[in-house]
């Protein structure tokens, strides 16, 4: 159900600044929402979005209920060898989507 | 005789039934969003511990009229060389009256080469955000920017 959307570069010069962006389809349902009956409709959102590449951690974002639905983020990073990135996402109720995307560099 | 497509048309309507009377259960109740000044200071303070925020070096792109509260795009920069001895380290959201004060805590590194973030927002009324960023040398800068909201976001009714 979960997908994801990566953008990152194919290929890159070495020293390159590059931008990644990130999709993740999901509600973010807040907490804060109330069905008809007064109920409170139970938090489900993305908590925690990782990035790494080769393995070390290059960015990390803790996410609240006010980031709007289907998190969109995006953010940069150098350019320094090849290597594949590896994304991870982790939520409520025992989200978790990872997604890659490699990249040359010259 | 013909039974069967006699049971099947019964048992086509009582799903058909099931189904409009799902559709229709959860209706409106809208809550009006807590004014959150305080909890705005108190998040910021958890953030900072203390420190003095001063206010430059970070650019906080977000638009300044917001027809929909529900996804507004907001992109936070800061002005720095991103050098392993002088970077940004993380960059943190806030606002003023959504029920929460935090918006988002983001993590970089000298690796990053360009300190700036982009992501969507969910607004509950119009307000305040504020973003704050600290520096590999401790220190805070911040930037704010007044929102006009037209649409409030988060604590409207489930359709």
């Amino acid at each position: 159900m979960a997908s994801a959307l990566i953008n990152v570069p194919a290929k890159a010069k070495r020293g390159d600044i590059i931008e990644i962006k990130t999709l993740m389809s999901h509600i973010m349902e807040t907490g804060y929402r109330h069905t008809a009956t007064g109920e409170v409709v139970p938090r489900d959102i993305i908590t925690s979005f990782t990035c790494r590449f080769n393995g070390t951690e290059i960015f990390r974002a803790d996410l609240f209920p006010a980031i709007a639905a289907n998190p969109f983020i995006t953010f940069f990073t150098t350019a320094t060898q090849s290597g594949k990135f590896e994304f991870e996402w982790i939520g409520d109720k025992g989200f978790s989507e990872t997604a890659s995307a490699s990249i040359t560099v010259e | 005789m013909q039974l069967r497509p006699d049971t099947t048309r019964r048992r086509f309507l009582g799903l058909a039934g099931g189904a409009a009377v799902a559709g229709a259960v959860p209706v409106v109740t809208v809550r009006p969003a807590e004014a959150t000044p305080a909890m705005l200071a108190s998040a910021i303070r958890s953030v900072t511990g203390g420190a003095e925020v001063k206010t430059g070096k970070v650019k906080l792109d977000i638009p300044p009229l917001v027809e929909n509260g529900n996804t507004v795009p907001m992109t936070v920069s800061v002005a720095s060389p991103m050098a392993p001895e002088d970077h940004v380290a993380s960059i943190h959201v806030f606002n003023e009256k959504n029920p929460q004060p935090n918006i988002g805590n983001f993590h970089l590194g000298p690796q990053a080469g360009r300190a700036q973030v982009s992501t969507r927002v969910r607004l509950a009324d119009s307000q305040k955000i504020v973003a704050i960023a600290k520096l590999s040398d401790g220190s805070y800068w911040s930037a704010t920017v007044d929102v006009v909201v037209t649409l409030a976001a988060c604590t409207e009714d489930v359709i």
